[in-house]
């Protein structure tokens, strides 16, 4: 009885679900899937390397720094940062002072102290980096209705993020002809900017890394070509996506040496209780 | 219960002798997991799982209680104050990652542990409580891994949310008023994020209680073996302490060893990057989809692309994604061999090599891929094999096939020869899958 309603019910899933392969079948056989730029034109991210990748990888302090530069001088003009204080720039190897000075030249949301009004007032290391924009509302209708995203964790919230970031800030270019001939209707709507590593195709944000010296360098530092600047700042991303990665990697070393150890003393214990005793 | 030649518990101290009289946990310790409990001596190591999958669940709740030490479940500052929790809380990002990949860790320990009992037939009697509790506490983890997902509250919470509790709108007439008190809401919102941070946080102590029950249970017939022979005599047995003590132990330094190789360098091989980015109900990702560990009901749930007669395709899909775990529920009545390991069945043993794993990995794979073709047309065959494969292939299979001839005991398996194997029943080899007829068996 047990056996003939079991079979009863694995009729019925298997019936409804050969009906809907059938069905999905015949539509897959017959109709080709429309083809769309997206999927034609779309490019995974450039391979590139930084110093963070790998085991052993540390942070390069005097990159993150020029990174930070190219944050602060050109990204920030749209873009948040904020789950980074300003205290945290210590760990790129800023001191005390410096990174009070780079706060006081940040204007934060305030309180005015006799009025009680709200004001600005120059950052402090407590602070976190201040939005550029009051509201999503006021962002959409600086670019072109579309908002800047918070670049805090970037890098962590895209497949293959630091490299990403990387091509996407150098992959602008003109739409390709063949793109135009096999979807006309694919073109590039005014306003937006064509670049294959993004998503679909088109992108609100103008290229922001134009030339190089937009940013200058101080002495003993790359020249800064785009193609470097966009390094930067990606190497920066990482750092502001997961500022612990040293720690981890560092913490993962002891810790997986000693587990390999008590691993190992593990199995010798276990060799031995277990010596003698066919199994 | 234990077997006749179990060890006995003799305290010397005289505190030990005290505590015996007064509160003899020192004697449950000695029967349950010391030298009081014997085991069959022939486990291979996919007898550790088990052991494996109390250490995952100790990990989660460790972890586990110190983020919530740190997090606040409100939308509008959640995803903060995970944020908060890595980059300002001492050892923060390690609690993180530990609990993340902790979930991780306990699914990819516990399909392990299921396909044992699948292979080896320990779901069959006198075991048949035992998976019935583990079908429970499989149910109660994915309940809690999908609430534990919602609570970072980033694009994939929401939208994961979103389209699971959105199933019980398929159910008739009841489904969206359904829905909407699940939810406390018409869509995830504060309401949302407050009852599951709850039932997140509660859910893991019901998940130790039923384990306990599952052990306790366990602990009366005693592990099963990939002989499936029951345990006959004394020679068939070691005791847990020292040997599986040592077994065990060894097995979780190298289970930590790989774990931590996962939180310390690839702690985000396996989320969503998504999940990174708060949750915006305004703006829908380019595909939704689960934690790995769901994929393969993922896939059946959208295999049913069909209305079924007066079904709906939807419908259809829920019905199947939840039979196809309860299904589970039913294996000890539907499979009626005599024989439990699948090491004696020849012909279950390629259904299930040929048939049951390979519909696994596809289902696994089409359930992380884009609803398009080939994927969904790959995840309606699979589908179809594996409701055929439980309600159809076992049942049949299970009646007509010839296993081959059991050893007479554990210790013949591994010695070659056993004394006391004059004493095997005249014709045929099997042994009937009731426990009365062991001779070792005592209540
Ligand atoms: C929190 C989750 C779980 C824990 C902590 C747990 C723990 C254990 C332990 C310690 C054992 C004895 C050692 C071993 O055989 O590996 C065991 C055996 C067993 N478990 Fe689980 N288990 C869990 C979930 C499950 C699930 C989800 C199922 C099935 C759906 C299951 C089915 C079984 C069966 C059938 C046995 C007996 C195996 C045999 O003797 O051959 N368990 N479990």
């Amino acid at each position: 009885m047990a056996r003939i309603l079991s079979i009863l019910v694995g009729l019925f899933f298997t019936v409804a679900l050969a009906w809907s392969f059938g069905l999905g079948f015949y539509t897959w056989a017959t109709e080709p899937a429309a083809e769309t730029a997206e999927h034609e034109f779309h490019r995974h991210p450039k391979e590139v390397h930084f110093a963070s990748d790998g085991a052993f990888g540390k942070f390069d302090k005097q990159q993150l720094q020029r990174g930070f530069q190219v944050y602060k001088e050109v990204c920030s003009a749209c873009h948040s940062l904020s789950h980074v204080a300003f205290r945290d720039l210590e760990q790129l190897g800023y001191s005390e002072g410096q990174v009070k000075a780079i706060a006081a030249g940040f204007q934060v949301p305030g309180t005015d102290q006799t009025t009680g009004e709200a004001n600005s007032r120059p950052g402090m290391p407590t602070d976190y980096f201040p939005k550029p924009f009051a509201n999503d509302i006021a962002a959409r209708a600086a670019n072109n209705n579309a908002v800047p995203p918070d670049l805090s964790l970037m890098t962590k919230a895209r497949h293959d993020g630091p490299a990403y970031v990387y091509s996407l800030l150098t992959g602008y270019q003109a739409q390709p002809a063949e793109l135009l001939k096999k979807f006309p209707d694919a073109k590039t709507p005014s306003g937006l900017h064509y670049n294959p590593y993004f998503a679909n195709l088109n992108l609100a944000m103008a290229p922001p890394l134009t030339g190089e010296g937009q940013v200058e360098y101080g002495a003993g530092n790359p020249r800064p070509t785009v193609d470097q600047m966009a390094k930067d700042v990606s190497a920066f991303l990482i750092w502001t996506a997961e500022p612990k990665l040293e720690k981890r990697k560092q913490t993962g070393l002891a810790v997986c040496l000693f587990l390999l150890f008590a691993t190992v003393l593990g199995y010798m214990s276990y060799r031995n209780i277990w010596a003698g005793k066919k199994h | 219960m234990s077997f006749p030649w179990a060890n006995e518990y003799k305290p010397n101290h005289p505190f030990m002798q005290w505590m015996d009289e007064k509160l003899p946990i020192p004697r449950l310790v000695y029967n349950a997991v010391g030298a009081g409990y014997p085991v069959p001596r022939n486990l291979n190591y996919f007898w550790n799982f088990g052991f494996l999958a109390l250490i995952c669940l100790t990990i989660q709740i460790v972890t586990g209680i110190v983020m919530a030490m740190h997090y606040a479940a409100n939308t509008a500052v959640a995803f903060d104050t995970i944020e908060q929790t890595v980059r300002d809380v001492n050892w923060g990002w390690a609690m993180r990652y530990a609990h993340a990949n902790g979930a991780s860790a306990f699914f990819v320990v516990i399909y392990i542990h299921i396909f044992r009992g699948l292979y080896y037939g320990s779901y069959k009697a006198p075991r048949e409580m035992v998976w019935l509790l583990g079908v429970v506490i499989f149910l109660l983890m994915m309940a809690t891994a999908f609430m534990g997902y919602v609570l970072p509250w980033g694009q994939m919470s929401f939208w994961g949310a979103k389209v699971i509790t959105g199933l019980f709108g398929a159910i008739p007439f009841v489904g969206e008023p359904l829905q909407q008190w699940l939810l406390g809401g018409f869509a995830p919102d504060n309401a949302a994020l407050n009852r599951f941070f709850s039932l997140h946080y509660l859910l893991p102590f019901v998940i130790v209680g039923v384990v306990v029950l599952h052990i306790w249970a366990l602990h009366i017939p005693g592990s099963s073996n990939p002989t499936g022979v029951e345990v006959k005599s004394e020679s068939d047995t070691v005791p847990f302490y020292p040997y599986f003590i040592a077994k065990d132990g060894w097995a979780v330094g190298a289970f930590a060893l790989l774990f931590s190789i996962a939180v310390f360098y690839f702690p985000n091989a396996l989320g969503h990057p998504d999940n990174y980015i708060p949750a915006n109900p305004m703006s829908t990702p380019a595909h939704i989809v689960p934690e790995w560990y769901f994929w393969p009901f993922y896939a059946i749930l959208r295999a049913f692309t069909q209305d079924f007669f007066i079904i709906p395709a939807k419908l259809m899909g829920v019905l199947a994604m939840f039979g196809a775990i309860l299904v589970w529920f039913f294996l000890p009545w539907l499979d009626r061999s005599p024989v439990r390991s699948s090491n004696y069945r020849p012909a279950y043993k390629k259904f299930f090599w040929f048939g049951l794993i390979p519909t696994m990995a596809v289902l696994f794979y089409c359930g992380g891929a884009p609803a398009e073709e080939p994927y969904v047309m790959l995840s309606q065959l699979a589908a179809l094999y594996y409701f055929a494969h439980f309600l159809i292939v076992l049942p049949v299979v299970s009646a007509i096939e010839k296993p081959l001839p059991l050893p007479y005991s554990i210790t013949e398996s591994v010695l070659g020869h056993d004394e006391g194997s004059h004493l095997r029943p005249a014709h045929g080899a099997t042994e009937a899958v009731h426990p009365e007829t062991a001779p070792g068996h005592t209540a």
